[in-house]
């Protein structure tokens, strides 16, 4: 099945590879909030708010940002697992169920899911190979030939076919279980996968083996990974570019060593200094951020980080920061680097980042 | 750095325990094989394993809180007091006093139809006859201490009217309410997000440094175990394999899996370093834990002499190592556990 990508263009490659995969443009999802006596909306979830990025043919995009910030609202949305109230998805140069574009069916087949919880996304009365060979099936691939597709997908995925392959979800461990999805969302051959916290439930020895595996897939099938998580470490090893979302809003995207090693954005270096240090020689002594994110059911106006934001001023309440190149750039720097952060001090400043 | 000789007794040793789950029609589950440690006041020992490897069933055990068909086996001591001999009453006394225990999910800790200090209060009047309007005021000064903003207003609130890190702090001031001398953590910051997690953190060493408590911090994630660490303890299929300092352990690691556990962690400034370190496979099943070293069947380093019990070896005093391989460097090594 996975023909030769590397060397062959791949047919479905429409605009070359200069066009970007995706496109996500103004991207919005508010939820209600109902209650009171007749049940009436009281409230507004303000869950994803005017995203917008672009991912790369080839790249792995990461999303980081901590729960509430609509990190996975974005991936449902992309997924058109739920409508988006507003914004535009253009993939591969063709517009989401637009007139002229691309269908949902369509697009399904090329950009699939893989979710943190390893056992609900299995049906618990399909064996590992019915499992993976459902949708081939369903998109008209004879049973067969399914069948002998599904069992070649498990044996990319570093499991034994003859082993697994009749076994239910229940009888394999949660790495393992988590190398069946993954070997689901590759049975339609897409182009795009989005891993919503994928790795996040696994134990540190499973995790770095479900890592090395999809960097290894995703180099022999010429995919490209927008990958979501709220561990900043392992974002940083497997993105190309980092986008960090805060209270649903982009706050800084870049290359990920940059965004690493130069954060502009006040709450990117907080989040940064939050890590563990990995050191006890080097403990945390200093606290990065105090208080909870707030609630996003009435976010600050203007810029949304400011109630936590140690260089705030009184004009971050009334205006919404652009997501902008940051303000002591250089005529020829970095030019993919942006911030959305009005204050030159609050982007300068050199707070201790470790490196752990 | 102190000795950890001091004169009183430790706030809490553990010899031997074991802990089987037994249900009928069910294979027998070995959970933990004999664990010993104990800790002095003023100290904070982390138990570092994976999904599996018993350090949550150890911390239950210490609690009392296992299911009936558990069978629980051992010494557990309490300010010198044995509590698997203690009668339902007396333990009742020792558990919430002596002893108290903190959890990954406050909301499942929490009473929901109890506001955070009418259950403060009430643990306090239940441990010490006080008055209402005492122990009220008591569970003010508490929140105060766990750093909760506007103390007051916030013992009215209902756990549901919080936030998650505000909970996590109602739970730890509910947990000191009789001054404990051991407090137990399960996976306290787990659930939190990291900016949160460092606050936690931060607020838990503070309090054990003021309030002279010994911690057992049970954790997966090693970063934390820096953080947080006295001593560390990594547990693997029951079983404590490597004790000793969080220096020690960290950065002189002697046994296989905890280099193991260590290399594949994945953390900063790995990008473009190539492929991640990883351990293979995947942990035993304690129905059918294999004979001699636990490990042996994913140890790159396994010899034949590992199909025997691996050799208890004490590098120096107050570390431990359970593999062949460190007798070698250290042949002074103890007796098989």
């Amino acid at each position: 099945m996975q023909t030769a990508h590397q060397s062959a263009p791949d047919k479905r490659d429409r605009g070359g590879a200069a066009q970007p995969l995706l496109i996500v443009e103004n991207l919005r999802k508010h939820f209600p909030v109902r209650g009171g006596l007749l049940n009436r909306q009281i409230a507004t979830v303000q869950a994803v708010d005017d995203v917008s990025f672009s991912v790369r043919k080839g790249e792995t995009l990461g999303i980081v940002g901590e729960s509430g910030c609509g990190k996975s609202t974005t991936a449902r949305l992309l997924m058109n697992l739920i409508k988006p109230d507003a914004g535009t998805t253009i993939f591969d140069g063709d517009g989401v169920g637009e007139a002229g574009g691309i269908t949902v069916t369509a697009l399904r087949r090329q950009m699939q899911m893989v979710f943190q919880d390893s056992y609900s996304s299995l049906n618990p009365r399909l064996t590992m190979v019915e499992s993976i060979a459902y949708a081939p099936r369903m998109h008209g691939l004879p049973a067969r030939e399914a069948t002998r597709r599904a069992e070649s997908l498990l044996a990319q995925v570093g499991l034994n076919p003859a082993q697994f392959g009749r076994r239910y979800p229940h009888e394999l461990s949660g790495g393992q279980r988590q190398r069946v999805n993954i070997a689901r969302a590759l049975a339609l051959e897409p182009r795009l996968v989005i891993f919503d916290e994928a790795v996040s439930a696994l134990d540190k020895s499973v995790e770095a083996q479900v890592l090395n595996l999809l960097n290894e897939l995703k180099a022999r099938l010429n995919l490209t990974y927008l990958f979501i998580s709220h561990d900043l470490n392992v974002v940083e090893y497997i993105s190309d570019r980092v986008l960090v979302m805060y209270l649903g809003r982009v706050v800084e995207t870049g290359p990920a060593t940059e965004i690493y090693s130069r954060p502009r954005h006040p709450y990117t270096r907080a989040l940064l200094a939050s890590k563990p240090t990995l050191d006890p020689d080097r403990r945390t002594t200093v606290l990065p951020l105090t208080g909870d994110p707030p609630n996003p059911i009435n976010p600050p106006s203007g810029c949304r980080f400011r109630t936590r934001c140690a260089y705030a001023q009184p004009r971050c309440a009334e205006i919404v920061p652009p997501l902008a190149a940051p303000l002591d750039t250089l005529a020829g720097a970095e030019p993919e680097h942006l911030v959305a952060c009005i204050v030159p001090e609050a982007q300068a400043a050199a707070e201790i980042v470790h490196a752990a | 750095m102190p000795l950890d000789a001091a004169p009183q007794p430790p706030a809490i040793l553990v010899e031997n325990l074991c802990v089987r789950f037994e249900r009928r029609g069910q294979p027998e589950i070995s959970a933990v094989n004999g664990v010993s440690f104990s800790l002095d006041r003023g100290k904070v020992l982390t138990i570092l394993g994976e999904s599996g490897s018993g350090k949550s069933v150890s911390l239950k055990a210490l609690m009392g809180l296992l299911p009936p068909f558990a069978r629980v086996s051992g010494r557990i001591e309490i300010a010198g007091r044995d509590i698997l001999k203690l009668p339902a009453s007396k333990l009742a006394q020792v558990r919430g006093g002596e002893i108290s225990m903190i959890f990954q999910e406050p909301m499942s800790a929490l009473d929901p139809v109890y506001t955070i200090g009418q259950q403060i209060a009430e643990t306090i009047v239940q441990h010490e006859g006080t008055d209402q309007s005492t122990a009220m005021a008591r569970a003010r000064q508490l929140l105060e201490r766990v750093a909760i903003p506007s103390a007051a207003r916030r013992l009215k609130n209902y756990p549901h009217e919080m936030s998650g890190g505000m909970r996590q702090r109602a739970m730890i001031a509910l947990a000191l309410a009789c001054n404990p001398s051991v407090l137990l953590a399960d996976e306290p910051t787990t659930a939190l997000d990291v900016t949160v997690q460092i606050q936690i953190l931060m607020l838990l060493r503070e309090l054990q440094q003021d309030l002279g408590m010994a911690i057992v911090f049970v954790t997966h994630d090693v970063g934390v175990a820096a953080e947080i660490s006295d001593r560390m303890a990594v547990m693997y299929a029951g079983r404590f394999v490597e004790t000793g300092t969080v220096r020690e352990v960290m950065h002189e690691a002697r046994h296989p899996y905890t280099a193991g556990l260590l290399s594949s962690t994945v953390h900063g400034g790995l990008r473009n370093q190539g492929e991640l370190r990883t351990i293979p496979g995947s942990p035993p099943s304690l129905a059918a834990l294999p004979p001699g070293c636990h490990f042996m069947p994913r140890c790159r380093e396994a010899v034949s002499r590992c199909a025997s019990e691996p050799p208890v070896v004490v590098p120096n005093p107050g570390a431990m190592v359970r593999c062949v391989h460190a007798e070698a460097q250290h042949p002074a090594g103890g007796a098989p556990a």
